[in-house]
């Protein structure tokens, strides 16, 4: 049996990293490229975060990994796993308790606090990209701050259909300067990116870059002024909790196409059950 | 080798490194705040908190420049045997490290590229105090304002002015960090902070 | 009343033990050793090696052994493990003119000093089952004859001696190393060779096919290819000289291209050039195509916006570890966005007064 280093990754490996985290939070917004490494697990699973969360960690932290919102999807599962092994960290589900999170698609409900390290992992961290596949390109256009083509894309979609279509991963300016992708968290999150208390750090692993929100950075989500962005869910309380400000999944409950509504921060929801809130599939009082 | 080269650095370096990090990741998000490190006993005039930056972040793929008293032998020696960083000049370097009057003036490091602005110097200034708050700070990592003992002004303000070029500071006195990156206005007192417009000019 | 699933990680386990039974099969058929796969499934530990970027056969082995005999997954365990591995230092690089050719072949010249070697090729067997493979038989032992010693000559060097192709003079710049550093476009030659040889066969074979029916045809002929084992050298600071630490196969491939010259350079042949760890032949010879075509613009040739031109293109997708991590990741659960979609196309829909019947039924 071989013997990894803390946290799995070589101290070298760590360091370029490390360096590359800290142009990321000195230029927010910007994709620092990196030398991101072959990780025991596959690329485009959070490869990306893993090695952000490599390079954060320390002995002392408690760390707890979302995938979806909820603690308990398997690769979320798998991901707290590898660290539980090679990092020897505590783990918790309990959002308040954590000090560093990795998240797959969602920012928790539960306002982040100044002790605490979201990082996300992204699978396409160019916003562009959708716009123009060259990576020669896109970089041209961050360095010029020419962003019209995506007003453009996001026009389009208003006088097709009225609303722009984009629904999650919505492209943000930071500090009115570089149009960055949020990684795909759906656009209900979007307002919570910007300030924040925690530190949001962003990894992608297989396209080798890294960028960074500092705490309490100015974050806009493009949007026009005869459209301003809205941040929208479902337009439900939670089953299970009865929240009414939290993004819901929904799932389908029987085979007569039956559907109920539940949070999908699961430690969020299951806080507010065991605080006494109790939703309408839950023996609520507004029970069907 | 001279037994001050072989010693001084992280007893445990994945550990001692982590916990460094920590320290300079949250002084160069948080600006104005201040931030205990320690671990490393570099050779003179070196203080802890530098050395354990340097062995936080440097090694063989990074150049740096020991800028007037910093560069000894014995500085030369530690660097090479705990990080294998190459040694280089200002116009080089990837970290360089001395005190304010040595590392200045700041136009012969790398900014970065309009693509790369991460291609530039993080300067290590080593600081007799950190507990002199003489400027103002605003920016991202901010939540209204902040204070912070610098040096000097007016090169930080025309520094900010480059954004998103431009350099990044670590300061270091004793066993503690603080840092400055580009993205931070700086304003004080006596000088109004420039537009960047007008700063880029 | 709905209870959210959990148990995410005894299902994880469960699984990783079915997949273990699985990957024993039946057991009262014998189980496979690492060294029956290393010495009779050859070409498949030579591709996870060429792939995997690691030239250790044993390992390779092994990774295909544990990976129930899926290339790709194996070459992934080979890289996940070549990542962790400390490096001592460079190897000087190794010279394919010393080559102890096990095949060594020309399509350009019927015979040239060195000779031709037909060497252990599938080359002209007739491609019928051999069902006396299915029962267990001894092999008869080929014919042999003493080995050549002493260098053989480059096919390519004969033509530059007329000035009939394109000079490649030694270039001592190190040459950049993809895995260490993020990749960058442009992206020079030797970039582009290194990401070619650890590039998936079946792209690069795409491509290089891509290129003989037209797209960016550039009418390629095998100058040479050969197969064999060259000795590794390491340069000791400590010894002041380079000692041999080893020996690798590798497969070398030189095309020899039709060139109608350009406004920067003379009617003359060009190259294109393959060189894959192990006996990887049709590898070897898809990426000197593949290379061929991506030195359009060195060459002065135009853009005809074929696939194989494009470096971006190529570059970024040929890795099949990169592939295949973020192809799969579709299948890992996407409903938050799925949900956001859902609410967005319901929106849309009663916009567009479609949505209406819909709504009114709820
Ligand atoms: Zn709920």
């Amino acid at each position: 049996m071989i013997e990894y280093n803390f946290a799995y990754l070589d101290e070298q490996t760590k360091r370029m990293i490390r360096r590359a985290i800290l142009k990321g939070l000195a230029i927010p917004g910007y994709q620092v490229p990196f030398a991101s490494r072959e990780m025991p697990m596959p690329y485009g699973w959070g490869t990306g975060g893993v090695q952000v969360s490599a390079a954060v960690l320390t002995p002392d932290d408690t760390f707890k990994v979302i995938d979806q919102g909820a603690d308990d999807t398997t690769n979320a599962v798998s991901i707290r796993t590898f660290f539980e092994r090679t990092a020897g960290v505590q783990t918790t589900t309990a959002t308040q308790e954590a000090t560093v999170i990795q998240t797959r698609h969602r920012i928790p409900e539960e306002p982040l606090n100044d002790g605490q390290i979201l990082v996300y992992q992204v699978p396409i961290p160019e916003p562009l990209r959708f716009l123009e596949p060259r990576e020669s390109e896109t970089r041209k256009m961050h360095s010029l701050e020419e962003y019209g083509l995506m007003h453009v894309k996001l026009y389009e979609d208003i006088s097709r259909h009225g609303h722009i279509a984009t629904s999650y991963a919505y492209p943000v300016k930071v500090e009115g300067r570089y149009v960055m992708d949020p990684s795909p968290i759906p656009k209900f999150d979007n307002p919570k990116l910007g300030d924040m208390a925690a530190i949001q750090l962003f990894g992608a692993g297989r396209e080798q870059r890294i960028y960074a929100l500092p705490p309490y950075t100015q974050v806009t989500s493009l949007d026009f002024e005869d459209h301003p962005f809205e941040a929208s869910k479902a337009d439900h309380g939670c089953g299970m909790c009865a929240a009414t400000d939290s993004y819901l999944d929904e799932l389908i409950i029987d085979d007569t196409g039956g559907r109920m509504f539940v949070c999908s921060d699961t430690d969020y929801c299951e806080a507010r059950q065991a605080a006494g809130h109790i939703g309408k599939d839950n023996g609520g009082k507004d029970a069907a | 080798m001279q037994a001050e080269t072989l010693s001084g650095g992280f007893a445990d370096p994945s550990l001692h490194s982590a916990h460094a990090f920590r320290s300079v990741m949250e002084a160069m998000a948080r600006p104005g705040t201040l931030q205990d490190i320690s671990g490393a006993a570099p050779p003179a005039p070196l203080s802890p908190a530098a050395g354990a930056v340097l062995l936080t972040l440097c090694d063989t793929e990074t150049p740096v420049y020991l800028a007037g008293d910093a560069d000894t032998d014995a500085v030369r020696a530690w660097l090479a045997f705990h990080t294998g960083a190459p040694m280089t000049g200002p116009s080089h370097c990837t970290f360089a490290l001395g005190t304010w009057d040595a590392l200045t003036p700041l136009e012969t490091y790398p900014i970065g590229t309009a693509e790369y602005p991460d291609r530039s110097a993080t300067l290590i200034v080593e600081c007799p105090t950190l507990d002199a708050p003489s400027a103002t700070l605003k920016g991202p990592g901010i939540k209204e304002s902040a204070m912070l003992s610098l040096p000097e002004h007016d090169a930080f303000v025309k520094n900010s002015a480059l954004f998103p070029l431009g350099l990044d500071f670590i300061f270091t006195s004793g066993s503690r960090v603080a840092a400055l990156p580009r993205s931070t206005e700086v304003l004080c007192a006596d000088s109004k902070p420039l537009s960047r417009e007008e700063g880029s000019a | 009343m709905y209870v959210a699933v959990k148990g995410g990680e005894r299902a994880i386990e469960n699984a990783h033990a079915w997949l273990a039974e699985e990957r024993r099969g039946d057991v009262t058929i014998a189980e496979l050793d690492v060294a029956q796969i290393r010495e009779q499934l050859s070409l498949a530990v030579n591709r996870v090696m060429a792939e995997g970027s690691l030239y250790d056969p044993d390992l390779a082995a092994l990774a295909i052994k544990q990976a129930r005999g899926d290339l790709i997954e194996a070459i992934f365990l080979i890289r996940a493990y070549r990542t962790t591995l400390p490096r001592f230092g460079a190897s000087a690089p190794v010279d394919t003119g010393a080559m102890a050719c096990d095949r060594r072949i020309s399509a350009t010249f019927k015979d040239l000093p060195g000779g031709q070697i037909l060497g252990p090729t599938f080359d002209y067997t007739h491609r019928l089952l051999d069902f006396k493979l299915a029962a267990e038989g001894d092999v008869p032992e080929a014919p042999s004859r003493e080995a050549q010693t002493g260098d053989v000559p480059h096919v390519t060097g004969f033509l530059n001696r007329e000035g009939l192709i394109e000079e490649a003079p030694q270039d001592d710049t190190p040459p950049p190393d993809l895995t260490r550093e993020p990749l960058e476009m442009p992206a020079d030659r030797a970039l582009r060779l290194q990401a070619l040889t650890r590039a998936d066969e079946g792209f690069t074979l795409g491509l290089a096919y891509s290129t003989q029916r037209g797209y960016a045809r550039n009418h390629a002929f095998v100058g040479e290819l050969r197969i064999g084992k060259v000795p590794v050298e390491m340069d000791i600071p400590e010894l002041g000289f380079a000692v041999e630490i080893g020996e690798v196969t590798l497969t070398e491939c030189e095309t020899v291209n039709q060139f109608k010259g350009s406004k920067t350079e003379p009617p003359q042949f060009t190259r294109g050039y393959g060189l894959v760890f192990g006996q990887a032949e049709r590898k070897a010879i898809s990426m000197a195509l593949v290379d061929r075509a991506l030195r359009w613009e060195e060459l002065g040739e135009d853009n005809l916006g074929a696939p194989a031109q494009d470096a971006e293109f190529v570059l970024y997708h040929a890795d099949n570890i990169q592939a295949t991590g973020f192809l799969e990741h579709i299948k890992l659960p996407h409903y938050v966005d799925f949900q956001s979609e859902l609410e967005l196309v319901r929106k849309l829909r009663n916009a567009a007064g479609t949505g209406q019947v819909q709504e009114a039924a709820e």
